[in-house]
């Protein structure tokens, strides 16, 4: 199983860096500390591996995680241990909420101290064990190469997820021949990747036979990069393709299929398009309750099948009657050969109908908010990105408000373009998952759309931007207050706004924080600033604070209230007169 | 409704700590487990006592079977399959009870692995029912305390 040819004695240290390498990685984000300081010297001289320092663990291991969504390949961040691993853990639960592959390298005290309470001792692997796909604790440097490779197989593989591997600083001291291994084995970890025959036949043939079928996609399409497929699967049956805030960019947003976002701020017409399915079609989706709504009421027609590399996500929140598993791309690469061949296309007819209707719902309630000429709506802000950019951006987002309206305002057209915490929901990712995709793609366009509390959560990352010349730009979406909170207060706890108004027109300066860490701060505080801030924004290469000082009071629709039915939204308020009424087109 | 889920793992540190934590975070309740090597001594058998509707349990299974660490799991209530359990009984009974105490273990099929001037330990092996019965009878006889060990189950033909 080992080669043993050509091997080197090697210390673990240099161990570790010799076999990220093997793995392709070029970039690692990290913080040292007592522990790793050996894997910190020999990263000082290393000459193809690039640590980037941030300014919190945290931001290290988001920056990782958006390094890994714009680029399909697992993000490593590298700390210390204690209070260094311990700082990782929102964003390793981050990471595995979102099935983003990753590899978390903690150092630890050494072997003789574990247990003992020692100085910055953490049992990270007891902490991590139910937020990583798998961890490990290093006991023998002999086991490290090994460990590594196996690492990175089972972040990549099957359903991605983070990875941690925990280093005592006595097994990076020691010394052992260097044996990469050529393949990994693990018979208890074999994923499912090819779809059951049988079955894909069967749920083929149930979904050409529906008269109101509806697609239903969610991250794991881009996790299999399936997009083509996906595409062809949707024509094929005429069905149209809603997809999941996970999956923006997976199916094109301009397609005439398209219906947007479904869920809790989903558009009125996927949602109405799943409530009135007679046949879901479920892939790469979990069906978590923003999605779903109350799952008793959900789909209420729909037959509902679903296509999963993760057999646990089946039948986890909702009822299926034809379960798939197998990875996306080639499952759906199967079905859509059965479709061809044995299937008889005459649906055409059938979906005309179905897509009337949908495209009735489309123009009854598309997208849309009140434009003001005093102060800056949100939404505005989002729109004038989209256009000045052309859809090209990489845009990554806080959480909040600020990100259903970048969901819902810019138009996703390719993949691994929109960078986003789904299921953990976690302030402060957005703007080191920017930096993150903006090392990862240089050349790229990266915005983080931010929300005005959000961004002080991780804000010293701005020092990272600046120093590394990582361009990125954050658009503040500045409301003053923990908006999507104050949103719930206002229309749920009869608008009393405890502990959520931020201060945040004047507290922080956003434009002075910036110049005080040598970036660019630009404001608008008027419509008509808007656009020539973003231009002037995009013009300077280097990282700039956007302050867009908003509409405190919009708030974001549709809205399907928790735990209320898809539905049961409720709908923009009708405008008051002196309001000039603005209505997106629905993309048709 | 109650199952027995026998699980073949990695006879590895933290196994047993990454299925009681599956079952602890998501809710769902372990009745009793049991863990030992097998054949192979790389190899650990847990049988676990769990209950729950279908979905329940389908979860179950399906969580088990997704750790890296798990290499096989079978729900033995779809096969044909024998458990056993263990129990010890310290039953202290009046003098004029003693001969009865003896004569329901012997009928049991229990044995006395120990006695002290007041005291019998009594140790028997069979399913859930034949323990629960013979506890009820001596209960009334002066059960000090009992201990069990929990079920273990095989299934009767190789299952593949
Ligand atoms: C780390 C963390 N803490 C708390 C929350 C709960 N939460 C969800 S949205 C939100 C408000 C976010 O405010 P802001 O960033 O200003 O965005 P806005 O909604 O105003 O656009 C809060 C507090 C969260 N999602 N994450
Ligand atoms: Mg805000």
């Amino acid at each position: 199983m080992k080669n043993m040819k050509n091997t080197k004695k090697m210390t673990g240290a240099k161990i570790i860096l010799e076999s990220l390498k093997k793995e392709n990685v070029s970039t690692v984000f990290g913080y040292p500390g007592g522990v790793v300081l050996g894997i910190f010297d020999e990263l000082y001289d290393d000459k193809d591996l690039k640590l980037i320092l941030t300014r919190h663990e945290q931001g290290a291991v988001h920056m990782a995680d958006g390094y890994a969504r714009v680029t399909g390949e697992p993000g490593v961040a590298l700390v210390t241990s204690g209070p260094g691993a311990t700082n990782t853990v929102t964003g390793i639960a981050n990471a595995y909420m979102d099935s983003i592959p990753m590899v978390v390298l903690t150092g630890q005290v050494p072997t003789a101290l574990i247990g003992n309470d020692a100085f910055q001792e953490a049992d990270i692997v007891g902490i991590t064990r139910p937020c990583t796909k798998y961890n490990y604790l290093v006991k023998d440097v002999k086991d490290l190469a090994y460990t590594i490779k196996e690492a990175f197989h089972i972040a990549r593989t099957g359903r991605p997820g983070p990875v941690l591997i925990d280093l005592p600083k006595d097994i990076t001291t020691a010394s052992c021949d260097f044996v990469w291994p050529d393949k990994v084995d693990i018979r208890s970890y074999r994923p499912t990747m090819q779809g059951n025959k049988v079955v894909m036949k069967q749920a083929a043939v149930a979904a050409a036979a529906a008269k109101k079928p509806v697609i239903i996609a969610g991250g794991g399409v881009v996790a299999s990069g399936a997009y083509k497929e996906l595409l062809e699967f949707a024509k094929l049956l005429n069905a149209p393709v809603t997809t999941t805030m996970m999956a923006l960019g997976a199916f094109p947003a301009s397609n005439p299929l398209s219906l947007g976002m479904p869920g809790m701020h989903g558009t009125y017409y996927a949602n109405m398009a799943i409530q009135n399915s007679d046949m879901l079609i479920g892939v790469g989706v979990r069906f978590e309750d923003r999605v779903t709504g109350k799952t008793s009421t959900f789909a209420p027609h729909a037959k509902i099948i679903q296509i999963d590399i993760d057999p646990t996500s089946i039948r986890k929140n909702v009822r299926v009657d034809i379960p798939v598993v197998g990875d996306i791309k080639n499952v759906l690469r199967d079905m859509n050969t059965i479709l061809k061949d044995e299937i008889k296309p005459k649906w055409d007819e059938v979906s005309k109908s179905w897509l009337k209707q949908i495209d009735d719902w489309k123009s009854q309630h598309p997208l849309s908010y009140s434009l003001k000429n005093d102060v800056i709506k949100p939404q505005f802000v989002v729109e004038k990105l989209y256009e000045i950019t052309k859809g090209n951006a990489i845009i990554t987002t806080e959480v909040g408000q600020n990100q259903m309206w970048a969901a819902q305002f810019y138009r996703y057209e390719q993949p691994r373009h929109w960078v986003s915490s789904g299921g953990l929901g976690t302030m402060g990712f957005g703007f080191p998952a920017a930096i993150g995709a903006q090392l990862a793609k240089p050349d790229a366009l990266v915005i983080d759309i931010a929300g005005d509390g959000s961004i002080q959560m991780n804000i010293q990352e701005i020092a990272t931007a600046v120093i590394n010349k990582l361009p990125v730009k954050v658009a503040i979406l500045n409301n003053q207050y923990l908006g999507m909170v104050r949103q719930w207060q206002e229309l749920f706890y009869g608008e009393r706004y405890s502990h959520t108004f931020l201060d945040s027109h004047m507290i922080p300066d956003f434009v002075k924080v910036a110049e005080a860490y040598g970036a660019v701060g630009l404001r608008a505080t008027k419509p008509s600033e808007v656009e020539p801030v973003i231009r002037e924004a995009i013009k300077v290469k280097q990282p700039v604070f956007m302050d867009f000082i908003c509409d405190w009071k919009e708030k974001v629709y549709p809205m399907v209230p928790a735990g209320g039915s898809l539905d049961e939204m409720l709908l923009p308020e009708p405008e008051a007169k002196e309001e000039k009424k603005k209505k997106l087109k629905a993309v048709k | 409704m109650r199952h027995t889920i026998s699980v073949l793992v990695e006879n590895k540190f933290g196994v047993l700590s990454r299925i009681s934590g599956l079952f602890s975070g998501r809710g769902f309740n372990i009745e009793s487990i049991s863990v030992g090597e097998t054949l192979d001594p790389q190899i650990s058998q847990m049988t676990i006592i769990t209950s729950g509707d279908d979905q329940i349990i389908e979860q179950i299974t399906k969580q088990l079977n997704k750790l890296v660490d798990v290499i096989k799991v079978v729900d033995l209530l779809e096969v044909d399959h024998v458990e056993r359990e263990m129990v010890l009984i310290k039953v202290s009974p009046r003098q004029e009870q003693k001969a009865e105490v003896l004569r329901v273990a012997e009928i049991f099929r229990g044995r006395i692995i120990d006695s002290s001037p007041k005291t019998y330990t009594i140790e028997v092996t069979g399913d859930e029912k034949k323990i629960e019965a013979l506890i009820g009878i001596l209960r009334p006889m002066g059960i000090k305390e009992f201990i069990r060990t929990g079920k273990i189950a095989i299934s009767r033909e190789g299952i593949k």
